[in-house]
């Protein structure tokens, strides 16, 4: 190796992606909230499995653990779920949809996008409306 | 900064270092998993968040009968594996990318597995119990 190019090899190149020069767009945002609502809904799963061995372990504590859920904070807790799983859930299927390499144009994308996060509100909203009425 | 384990080759050229960096040959497996999961997930949350929506905060008084069925039992406890399968996955993957220890990061990655595999474990074992209980 010349010398030349042992000075012009690069040591410690930038390592990719530099979240923080990026302007924040709506594709990149929901990317992120579906990561972060995938952590989420594994709180969620802790949830299911106290569900279920709470209702194996007898009516007690079962009621013990409805009366949980049914605090402000278990409340808040099941509307965030819920919400984390409707969008998850919609978001999911444009990543299927991606999959199959339709939907890429940028346009087509941020209106996905936001009918994703629309039809995400609007199902967590009709939900807990109707099952609390 | 420190150097990259790939940096470190020593007396390697740098055309040789490259051709033995080639793809890891693997994780078409996991990529595939990860879909296969998620297009089983759609058909079973639909059923599951419908159930829920139907029992509302009665789901103690339709348990017993509900869960008599094998039907629905057996539909919950496709529901539990394709999730928690899915979780695992998908955990995975976020500690693949951001944590850059290598010992932490298998450290996580087994405790992740581990913790969700408790956890489908005790959920399909409750199914069971209450599939045959009450």
């Amino acid at each position: 190796m010349s010398k030349k190019q042992a000075k012009t090899t690069p040591q410690e190149r930038p390592l990719s992606p530099h979240l923080q020069v990026y302007k924040p767009q709506m594709t990149s945002m929901l990317s992120i909230l579906h990561r972060m609502t995938g952590m989420l809904l594994v709180l969620g799963l802790v949830i299911y499995t106290a569900w279920l061995a709470c209702a194996a372990l007898g009516l007690y504590v079962y009621m013990d653990f409805l009366g949980l859920l049914e605090t402000k904070l278990g409340m808040i807790a099941m509307v965030g779920i819920s919400f984390a799983g409707f969008y998850h859930f919609f978001n999911g299927c444009r990543h299927l949809v991606w999959d199959t390499g339709k939907l890429f144009e940028i346009g087509c994308a941020t209106k996905a996008g936001y009918m994703v996060l629309v039809l995400a509100i609007i199902t967590t909203g009709g939900f807990w409306y109707l099952l609390l009425n | 900064m420190t150097k990259m384990k790939w940096e470190k080759g020593g007396l390697k050229t740098p055309i040789a270092r490259a051709r033995g960096l080639g793809s890891a040959k693997e994780g078409v497996k996991h990529w595939m998993a990860q879909r296969f999961t998620a297009i089983l997930n759609i058909p079973l949350t639909i059923w599951f968040v419908y159930q829920i929506f139907n029992a509302g905060f009665d789901v103690h008084g339709m348990i017993p009968v509900w869960m008599n069925s094998p039907v629905n039992s057996g539909l919950l406890i496709l529901f539990t594996i394709s999730i928690f399968y899915h979780a695992m996955l998908g955990v995975q993957v976020v500690i693949e990318d951001y944590v850059h220890n290598e010992f932490l990061k298998i450290v996580l990655i087994v405790l992740q597995k581990g913790g969700l595999m408790l956890g489908a474990t005790i959920s399909i074992f409750s199914i069971l119990h209450l599939a045959h209980g009450f």
